[in-house]
């Protein structure tokens, strides 16, 4: 075999002075063959970007390099900025996770794609590289390209932005492109498109693409090989077959038993992987995983483990003492990472069948207003548009829905505890509009709220013995009874009393957000509004915050209102779910029935949408892909407002097709749940062609 | 309740080592602040300063309304360190009792700008509507009529009264610009999820501004205060200086540079001495806030390397 592609050789990057000093890479070591598509792994913080900022000599100067990085037969810690620069953008390709903040706002997206190709290709004149930047458009599936080329970056949506770093990074047919979480910041449906359009652009170029992610879902759907990075070290790599169906490192054992799948039955519990890996300032002997590590001994913490091949096969690799033992057989893989044990159920659960929380056709619009001196209403966004639900004792009920879909201005509209502006909410059985504002006071403690970032939901200036007891000083409690109730929920979730004189930065992420819910649980609150609450973790803390919400709802006896955009984690935790779209619920039912076999047409795309980490059923499974994206909501629409992605739309005869533009469906039972679509009785439609 | 999950409890136990992550305690700030030089030469000086003039004039040979038969319009020197006046009063005696008075103002003034400021502020920021609108109307107001010139007008009233008045209206004059800032704060704050939380858990608007928004804020007030303290000094000095601000018999050492500016050429050391000391005092408080600002603000000016 020739020379590959890029080789990266025993890669070391050191950021700060001498004071204290970041090791943010310690020695990575890979390679990419031509038109391969390697994933690159790991959490926040292990280092993957920083590595593959390194081959595009991006870092800032203050990083100290070292070791080799060769590509197509040159060394490019050798090259000077301005010899950079001209591999750069022709020959090595760069995708960033923010679209908006990679693109320029004060140019057209045409004259950034020109850019790109008059910088490397002089002899370009300007009519052919319009007639280049357009095609490229084309390709990357931006709807009528000779108008938009002329667009600025914030006329574009997020996943239609992305779509043209894509056509910027593919302009001078790279021959290999680094996409850097290209899809973190986009919903799964857009996330979808994306990678669609990525893998397309792969095949166009022939470039090779390595992709850094933290999510094993996307790498298992689209990469060759994979590369597990963990404290600033390659842990594992192999082909992603070999490595999600035999992984001989214990973290990436952990990492995948830990992941709520989509696939997977609902009864089965998650494997946490608790910890946090260790700081880059002061690694500790040995393995830097030893710490987290369930099947670690005393020869761990000696040395740290090289990255050697497992069981003789050449393209398997992984640092671990006992990878053989694991690959062999001798040490089982759930032995390691055992599945935790359910805990009893609180007796008495579901008897009460009154709901404690009723929504009834509420709706949230807001003005949107112009002009400095005269304001004046240009337009009504309905950020909630009629929506109904209910959710009964000791039930969950899973809200989900892309961005901008009205998930969170509903769950606003609920805590308010106020009258709502159209339509009616009862908490308890007790209608909101009707409370004077002690009883309100009084109803807060049946009903709180857990937030999505937990750094941003603690106040960073208080202690944690503060932040816990806040809720508690409204209704007055004494200091030594509110110390003792602190102690006992931060025991409840899974903490030290002892962590109560520590502050909010302490902590990691994971403990942060159990800082939340012992927070939002110490008034014993019958109701637990959950806005997204393990978005911000890493999938490795994810698990282990999920199964204390399950073990507590157990417990105490709770009802929980779980917002998500992740559908593998609603999955995992909800009875019910209720699909919201445009400010409305388009199906509404048991979590079981809807996710066996959704029936709205936009309920079938998002579930399709969901990479399952899981390469043989990622390459088998037909997809449902979405077109475009989120209509502007305050656009007029008429008739069913999915209509303009609706894939099954497409495929109606045109007499049907004028019943979806004419008539707005209404809410209406078909098969035991709630649907919006006038199609709903059909058989499943085949639209993977 | 016992805990729930054996798997669940593991615990970091060395979370300490993560207190060098950012978002540093006060006492981050306070060593970050007296690792700059500036700050120790201020905070120096102005401790040198005040206890000089708080102790200087139980060390002196002369108090500072007698004069001295024997030394009309005397140059530094003969028990008289910083000469005398026409009629025989010791100035350095004068200058310690001016100084006294300065530090005091300037103690006082500037906090309580701050502190007006800081609620101010919060409560525009924190309620928004019609509080907000008044309140920035008022801000604006008192920002677009010179200060200077309303005291001048005032000034036959407060005359009358002692020196603390003037106190109050130098505090009342000088607190708008922190009040948008810290009202800016607010606004941001306010969106945060933990004073969200706060709302939701039914605390009171009241509360929420004192534990959360306060707090979150003080960083600012601090440096505001303490360049506040200089300022106040400034603007009384000006103010007595030409005459509107403390009167005789009081002194202070803005009506003592005024009372002596016509002998600057003639007579240097009656004016020249006093100012000296109202620059150093003036650069002290300012050298310790300026090092206060780098210490919080990490993108400010000396920090950068």
């Amino acid at each position: 075999m020739t020379e590959p592609l890029l080789r990266v050789d025993d890669l070391r990057v050191t950021f700060g002075g001498q004071r204290q000093q970041v090791h943010a890479v310690r020695g990575v070591s890979y390679e990419v063959n031509r038109g391969e598509f390697l994933g690159i792994v790991g959490e926040s913080g292990s280092g993957k970007s920083v590595s593959s900022t390194a081959v595009m000599g991006l870092l800032p100067s203050s990083a100290q390099v070292s070791g080799s990085i060769r590509f197509d037969g040159r060394e490019l810690l050798d090259l000077d900025d301005k010899q950079l620069s001209r591999i750069r953008g022709s020959e090595i390709a760069m995708i960033f996770q923010d679209p908006l903040s990679a693109l320029t706002p004060v140019y057209t997206i045409g004259q950034q794609i020109i850019e790109g190709l008059k910088l490397h290709d002089r002899s370009i004149s300007n009519q052919a590289a319009r007639a280049r930047a357009v095609e490229l458009l084309g390709v990357v599936g931006i709807p009528n390209p000779q108008r938009r080329v002329d667009s600025f970056p914030h006329e574009f949506s997020g996943g239609m932005r992305q779509r043209a770093m894509i056509a910027i990074a593919i302009a001078n047919d790279p021959k290999l492109i680094i996409a850097d979480e290209p899809t973190t910041a986009l919903d799964v449906t857009i996330q979808a498109q994306i990678l669609e359009v990525l893998q397309k652009a792969k095949e166009i170029t022939g470039a090779a693409v390595v992709l850094i992610t933290h999510d094993l879902g996307v790498v298992a759907g689209n990469a060759d090989r994979v590369a597990v990075m963990y404290a600033g070290r390659i842990v594992e790599q192999a082909p992603v077959d070999q490595l999600f169906a035999a992984p001989a490192m214990p973290y990436t054992i952990g990492l995948l038993r830990s992941m709520p799948n989509m696939a997977a039955p609902r009864e089965e519990r998650l494997v946490p992987l608790e910890g946090r890996p260790p700081l880059l300032t002061q690694l500790p002997k040995g393995c830097p995983f030893a710490d987290r590590c369930p099947a670690a001994f005393a020869a761990c913490r000696g040395e740290e483990p090289a990255l050697l091949p497992v069981a003789g096969a050449a393209d398997h690799s992984a640092a671990c003492i006992r990878a053989e033992e694991i690959a062999s057989g001798s040490l089982r893989r759930p032995d390691i990472f055992p599945r935790p044990e359910e805990v009893e159920a609180a007796p008495a659960a579901r008897v009460e069948s009154a709901p404690v929380v009723e929504l009834r056709d509420v709706k949230r619009t807001f003005p949107v207003m112009k002009g400095t001196v005269f304001r004046r209403r240009i337009g009504t966004v309905k950020a909630v548009d009629g929506v109904s639900f209910s959710i009964d004792r000791g039930t969950t009920l899973g809200l989900v829905g892309e961005s901008g879909s009205g998930k969170t201005t509903t769950i606003l509209e609920l805590m308010e505890l106020a009258k709502a502006q159209f339509g009616s909410i009862a908490v308890n059985g007790v209608d909101t509009a009707t409370l004077s504002a002690a009883d309100r006071r009084k109803l807060r403690s049946e009903i709180q709220i857990v937030f999505q970032d937990p750094m941003a939901s603690l106040d960073p200036r208080m202690s944690v013995q503060d932040i816990i007891a806040e809720p508690l000083t409204v209704t007055g409690v004494p200091k030594d009874e509110q110390l003792r109730r602190v102690a006992r929920m931060l025991e409840l979730v899974g903490l030290e009393p002892s962590f109560a004189n520590r502050y909010p930065h302490q902590f990691s992420g994971g403990q942060r957000q159990r800082i939340g819910i012992a927070r939002a649980l110490i008034v014993e609150p019958k109701i637990l509004v959950l806005d997204e609450p393990v978005s911000a973790l890493d999938v490795s803390v994810q698990a282990g915050v999920l199964n204390l919400l399950e073990d507590l709802k157990a417990q105490l006896g709770l009802s929980y209102l779980f917002v998500a955009h992740d559908l593998a984690v609603v999955r995992h935790i909800a009875d019910d779910v209720a699909v919201m779209y445009l400010g409305r619920i388009v199906e509404y039912g048991p979590a079981d029935l809807i996710f066996s076999d959704p029936r709205h047409p936009y309920t079938q795309a998002l579930f399709s949408a969901v990479p399952v980490p899981d390469p043989q059923v990622e390459r088998t499974r037909s997809r449902v892909l979405l077109q475009g994206d989120l209509p502007s909501p305050l656009d007029e629409i008429t008739g069913c407002p999915f209509r303009s992605r609706c894939p099954l739309y497409k495929l109606l005869p045109e007499d049907r097709q004028r019943r979806c533009a004419e008539e707005d469906p209404a809410a209406r039972s078909v098969h035991d749940r709630e649907v919006r679509c006038h199609w709903a009785e059909e058989e499943r439609f085949d639209v993977a062609v | 309740m016992t805990s729930i999950d054996p798997t669940t409890t593991t615990v970091d136990t060395d979370a300490d080592s993560a207190a060098s992550a950012p978002a540093d305690t006060r006492h981050g700030v306070l060593r970050r602040t007296f690792s700059a030089k500036r700050a120790w030469i201020g905070a120096i000086v102005l401790a040198l300063i005040t206890l000089w003039a708080f102790v200087g004039p139980l060390l002196a040979p002369f108090n500072a309304t007698d004069s001295d038969v024997l030394a009309f319009g005397a140059p530094p020197g003969n028990g008289h360190w910083f000469g005398t006046n026409d009629i025989g009063q010791d100035i350095y005696a004068q200058t310690l009792v001016g100084l006294q008075k300065s530090i005091i103002i300037g103690l006082i003034a500037g906090p309580l700008a701050t502190l007006i400021a800081g609620f101010v502020g919060a409560i525009a920021g924190y309620f928004g509507g019609v509080v907000d609108r008044v309140i920035v109307w008022v801000i604006d107001l008192l920002l677009v009529i010179p200060s200077f010139f309303i005291l001048v007008l005032i000034s036959p009233v407060f005359k009358q009264l002692s020196w603390v008045a003037l106190v109050i209206l130098i505090a009342v004059f000088s607190w708008m610009v922190m009040a948008r800032v810290v009202r800016g704060q607010t606004m941001s704050l306010r969106e945060r999820d933990f004073v969200k939380a706060a709302r939701y858990m039914g605390v009171k608007p009241f509360t929420i501004i004192r534990r959360h928004i306060i707090p979150n804020v003080a960083s600012l007030l601090i440096i505001d205060a303490t360049l506040g303290v200089g300022a106040a000094i400034i603007f009384e000095s000006t103010l007595s200086y030409f005459g509107f601000g403390i009167q005789t018999p009081d002194v202070s050492l803005g009506s003592l540079l005024a009372g002596y500016s016509g002998a600057a050429v003639t007579r240097p050391w009656l004016f020249l001495l006093p100012a000296a000391t109202l620059v150093a005092t003036v650069l002290a408080t300012s050298l310790l806030g300026d090092a206060f600002r780098d210490a919080i603000d990490p993108t400010s000016g000396a920090n950068r390397d």
